[in-house]
């Protein structure tokens, strides 16, 4: 017994892990903040909720699918929104949308009057709610907005843990962050593979390829060309330290300003000979670590 | 039917019309059309996504945003956002995009940042000062919208029925939710937030204004003259406001529909700081 122990040094740290992606929304946003420091704003309790699930059958939950609460990172007021992906798919509509996008407003305007606020968006989001359409979207851009804004002041750091992953609009809010978070279970693209899939045929996209997918949009492929900033595993202290980590370093742009680098990546890739995951990870790859 | 009969011509019109083949700039992409030309008694640059059939991404070449597209609109903005110096020159997006391009190239290179390039060169620039207005000629849907718009401080919009904006093409969104073209046709009716048509948008209260009454089409002088007209003015009442889109809230058409939006802002500040 002991030799096996022995062989296996991270199985007990295996077994004292706490799984992220196995909480819910809010629980991830206690498992964040420094512990005693969660307030949630716009709770259940307040149950502000979707105006146009109801005159379409649907039942609207009181948070609307997302939960907001200030607290500590270090000690250091923070602000933390996670999206509950059991909740309609973890998918933006006007309150959820309206929701993220406000809260980042205010902590923008607190951090312009000299009152630094630590921005964590923790994503779990197929996009646009489909049954709110244009008001979903509207509060995409505006959440687009607020990070732009915010991000002159302090690092807005994302998360993505899966299992929904991040898609759609908000894909481009994880693309604005200056830094990303993923794990290996995370997903991230514009466009899901169904959709894609369903627009431009099988022959383009099988989203049953499963190794297909994962080589595509799988957030060990995101990190290794360069697409996220951070790979952790299913650990909850792990990502809780990652993101105090991202807080250490100054307010910073983020890979959405990086114009040259990227123009440059892209005029070296034939489309008619497009690469594969794994090619261009030697193409786009990091330097691996000595 | 060539694909070039069925794709809108209607980013490249106005492009056309409102530079007047006036200062033209080489982006590199025959789809990314830029050119300086004089708006009122200043420069603007105004920048057009347009269907180019030689694309050679395949699936941009319907008038998409694909991945050069995205990097491409970034570079514009930003190069024109940075080369200014003295009073900051309006930025006009003509908008006439089908969508951001489906296709598994883009997936694996990173579409979403490219098109978050674009959004952000854009919010950016408007930030530091820049007017930044989108002019509405045709569709403006979804993410390609996003890269390629939504940043601005006004959105003005023709008063067609080939101007829509939605987060998802109508086929495409009645396969995802289940349902048919037609349901979610008679649904837009009844709820204007799912509707596509840009009359039913201006109900939701983002638009500075529908104009009304342009030949979207064959626009003559006259046409031409008012749009500019109200790009202008959308100009002057941007430099008189806010650099951020709390724009978007304030009208009596928001008032109504985004009423929840409104709300949560509201409720937001009371809870901010902790009562003792």
């Amino acid at each position: 017994m002991s030799t096996n122990a022995a062989a296996r040094p991270d199985y007990r740290h295996f077994l004292e892990r706490r799984s992220f992606i196995e909480m819910s929304a809010r629980e991830r946003v206690r498992a964040v903040l420094d512990s005693g420091s969660f307030r949630e704003l716009l709770g259940p309790f307040d149950r502000i909720k979707s105006p146009w699930l109801p005159l379409q059958g649907i039942v609207a939950q009181a948070d609307d699918g997302v939960v907001l609460a200030r607290g500590t990172l270090d000690g250091k007021p923070a602000l933390v929104a996670a999206i509950e992906s059991a909740y309609q798919g973890g998918s933006m509509g006007e309150v959820s949308g309206a929701k993220i996008a406000g809260a980042l407003e205010r902590a923008c305007d607190e951090c312009s009057r000299g009152r630094l606020i630590l921005p964590v968006l923790l994503f779990e989001t197929g996009g646009v709610r489909l049954q709110e359409a244009n008001l979903g979207l509207a509060a995409i851009a505006e959440i687009h907005a607020a990070i732009i804004a915010l991000r002159r002041y302090v690092p807005v750091v994302g998360v993505i843990a899966g299992l929904v992953g991040c898609f759609g609009g908000m894909s481009l809010a994880a693309a604005m962050c200056t830094r990303l978070i993923v794990t290996r279970q995370a997903r991230l693209g514009m466009n899901g593979p169904e959709v894609i899939e369903q627009e431009a045929g099988i022959e383009e996209f099988d989203a049953q390829d499963r190794e297909l997918v994962w080589s595509v949009t799988g957030g060990e492929q995101r990190y290794a060309v360069g697409l996220a900033d951070d790979l952790l595993e299913d650990d909850a202290d792990a990502i809780a330290a990652a993101i105090r980590n991202a807080f250490r370093e100054g307010p910073a742009p983020g890979r959405s300003t990086q114009i040259e680098r990227y123009v440059d990546l892209l005029r070296s890739i034939d489309p008619n000979q497009p690469p594969d995951g794994k090619s261009l990870r030697t193409l786009w790859g990091r330097t691996p670590k000595p | 039917m060539s694909l070039e009969s069925v794709l809108s011509r209607r980013g490249r019109i106005w492009f056309d019309a409102l530079t007047d083949g006036a200062g033209a700039i080489e982006s590199g992409l025959r789809s990314v059309r830029v050119a300086d030309a004089a708006l009122g008694g200043e420069i603007a640059r105004f920048i057009a996504v347009v269907p180019d059939a030689q694309n050679r991404f395949p699936r941009a070449r319907s008038g998409e945003v694909g991945l050069d597209e995205g990097w491409a609109l970034a570079h514009q903005v930003r190069a024109f956002a940075e080369s200014t110096e003295g009073p900051r020159r309006p930025i006009i997006a003509i908008v006439d995009v089908s969508s951001q391009a489906y296709g598994r190239r883009e997936e694996l290179l990173g579409i979403h940042l490219a098109c978050a390039a674009a959004a952000d060169a854009y919010a950016s620039a408007r930030l530091a000062g820049h007017p930044v207005i989108a002019l509405l000629v045709g569709k403006a849907m979804s993410g390609a919208f996003l890269a390629h718009g939504y940043q601005a401080n006004r959105i003005i919009a023709l008063d067609s029925p080939q101007v829509m904006v939605h987060a998802m093409g109508k086929q495409a969104a009645a396969r995802v939710t289940r349902s048919s073209v037609e349901k979610m046709e008679e649904l837009g009716e009844q709820i204007a937030p799912l509707a596509y048509d840009i009359r039913s948008y201006a109900k939701l209260g983002l638009l500075y204004k529908l104009i009304e009454g342009i030949d979207a089409d064959a626009p003559g002088r006259i046409d031409v003259d008012r749009v500019r007209a109200e790009l202008m003015s959308a100009i002057t009442d941007t430099r008189a406001g806010s650099s951020d889109l709390a724009g978007r809230l304030t009208s009596p058409a928001a008032r109504k529909m985004r009423a929840a939006s409104i709300e949560v802002r509201l409720r937001l500040a009371e809870q901010w700081d902790a009562h003792s």
